[in-house]
């Protein structure tokens, strides 16, 4: 008997390997999100300030300095002379995603991903299937425009309109009028088009897209002889296309795109054991975890 | 971001990159009109002491908001949707909660971004500028002695002090701002009996009428 809760692109492998490992890595990837996000709002909420800031800039333990690369790259755009600890913090974080991901952020960081996903799963569960097309390429034309918005404004464009940081930065220190853009991109992705925001418009991700094509940490379809073609790992997958060149390809079973999130989703749906997570340099055999 | 199995030719080529390029250029425009049309609400808003010149701060702060969790007095917030400043800087509102002006100043030594001067002094900080906007409500023109502003101003002696005039035929003491000492903690607006502060602090460029066009009576 499996839960009417459960996600379609999820039955099969829930069927053949069991509830809790058909969703470990969605569940490891909720408790990232959800204690990230708890870590910075113990400072405001209950006086317990482990970290302080929020996603843009942040202190860790009143000893380390981290801050988002994508701010920081429309700061200088917008003609600002950062000083030292914003650009150290910045250059850590790209080291971070470098190594785990660029798009890690996505699936393991960004709280609007909870957002998106919740609006997915509403759509397979309402039998909503509108789906205006998107070119998944737009967020590379919004990101140049906000740099470009930058440059003639002088400020730091993006952050004017970021629901990304708008919801984190609003969980953080109080949010004003900001959940209806919250709302729109839900309704967006609930209504509009499967996966409208994350995989098609928005620039953070895009740009987390760039850093993670040179990323050291993926997904490997490393026993895809075994495939079955059941189509589980393209359902749940937020940028199916990723996967296409590892499973079907003759190459390397390294999925490496930039595009992908490392969500492990298809790691969690497939009933066969296909996917597992690797590590460029190992050429898909060993296991990372 | 091409894919290589396509056939492209030079006129493909060239029209695909101008069109990628008008949208990011349309794009850019329109976020760029979004944002000015935003930020020209900010006029009024009251940035955190060592704050560049609000055009600098724009493009420096990151809306990290360790400035308002470093401040022991709850002065700062970050504005959110449908406040005043650009969404998620920070600023104060004295009338609520002023700058008490720590000697430390912890928030402009939290910033990591340089859009507070990490060293600054707080003597040196131009918040704004205190201004007597409602004389016909302040008591001291009354001709009453309230001097509450005066009595509770931080840089007392200096940044505001009463001097003697004549209004409506009567003498009265005139609570006076001298500009170069006042860096608009806004301790007085917090203070100031009337309904709503007959004093407030507003930014330099609202607050100071400037030298005259004319050279006489200005600085030499």
């Amino acid at each position: 008997m499996i839960g009417w809760w459960v996600s379609d692109s999820r039955k099969l492998a829930v069927a053949s390997r069991g509830l809790l490992p058909a969703h470990k890595w969605w569940l490891l990837r909720r408790l990232s999100q959800v204690s990230v996000l708890g870590l910075f709002m113990l400072g405001p909420m209950a006086g317990i300030w482990l970290v302080r800031g929020n996603f843009a800039a942040s202190d860790i333990g009143g000893m380390v300095t981290l801050a988002d690369p994508y701010v920081l790259l429309q700061s200088l755009a917008g003609g600002a002379v950062p000083i030292a600890p914003v650009v150290v913090g910045a250059l850590l974080i790209l080291l971070l995603y470098l190594v785990v991901g660029g798009r890690a952020y996505c699936g393991w960081v960004c709280p609007v991903n909870i957002v998106t996903d919740t609006a997915h799963w509403l759509r397979e569960k309402t039998g909503l299937t509108r789906d205006r097309k998107l070119d998944r390429r737009s967020r590379l034309v919004i990101l140049g425009a906000t740099l470009v918005a930058s440059g003639l404004t002088g400020t730091i464009a993006w952050e004017f309109v970021n629901p990304v940081s708008l919801l984190q930065r609003g969980l953080i220190s109080g949010i004003g009028f900001g959940w209806t853009i919250i709302l729109a991109v839900f309704l967006l992705d609930l209504v509009v088009a499967r996966r409208a925001w994350c995989s098609h418009l928005c620039p953070v991700g895009a740009f987390y897209g760039l850093v993670g094509r040179a990323a050291v940490i993926r997904v490997s379809a490393a026993r895809r002889d075994a495939c079955t073609d059941c189509g589980a790992c393209f359902n749940i997958c937020p940028e199916p296309h990723v996967i296409v060149p590892a499973l079907k390809g003759e190459g390397s079973p390294l999925v490496l795109s930039g595009d992908c999130q490392n969500c492990g989703g298809c790691i969690d749906s497939c009933p066969v054991k296909v996917f597992h997570l690797s590590a460029r340099g190992r050429g898909g055999a060993g296991q990372v975890h | 971001m091409a894919s290589g199995k396509r056939k492209v030719n030079r006129r493909t080529a060239i029209v695909e990159v101008a069109r990628t390029a008008g949208a990011v250029c349309l794009g850019g425009l329109s976020l760029a009109a979004l944002v000015r049309s935003a930020d020209q609400a900010d006029a009024r808003a009251l940035r955190p002491p060592g704050a560049q010149p609000e055009p600098d701060f724009l493009s420096a702060c990151v809306r990290c908001g360790l400035c308002v969790q470093a401040c022991p007095y709850g002065t700062l917030s970050l504005a959110e949707w449908g406040q005043e400043p650009a969404v998620g800087t920070p600023f104060f509102t004295p009338r609520e909660v002023p700058c008490y002006m720590c000697r430390d100043v912890p928030c402009a030594r939290a910033c990591p971004t340089g859009a507070l001067d990490r060293d600054i002094a707080i003597s040196d900080a131009d918040m704004g500028v205190a201004v007597l906007v409602g004389h016909e409500d302040c008591l001291n023109y009354k001709g009453m002695n309230c001097s509450i502003c005066v009595r509770v101003c931080p840089i007392r002696g200096d940044a505001i002090t009463l001097e003697e005039g004549e209004f409506n035929g009567r003498k009265i003491m005139v609570p006076t701002v001298h500009s170069a000492h006042c860096t608009g903690c806004g301790t007085c607006e917090k203070h100031c009996v009337t309904g709503h502060a007959s004093i407030r602090v507003l930014p330099r460029d609202l607050g100071l009428g400037g030298d005259g066009r004319n050279r006489a009576g200005r600085a030499t």
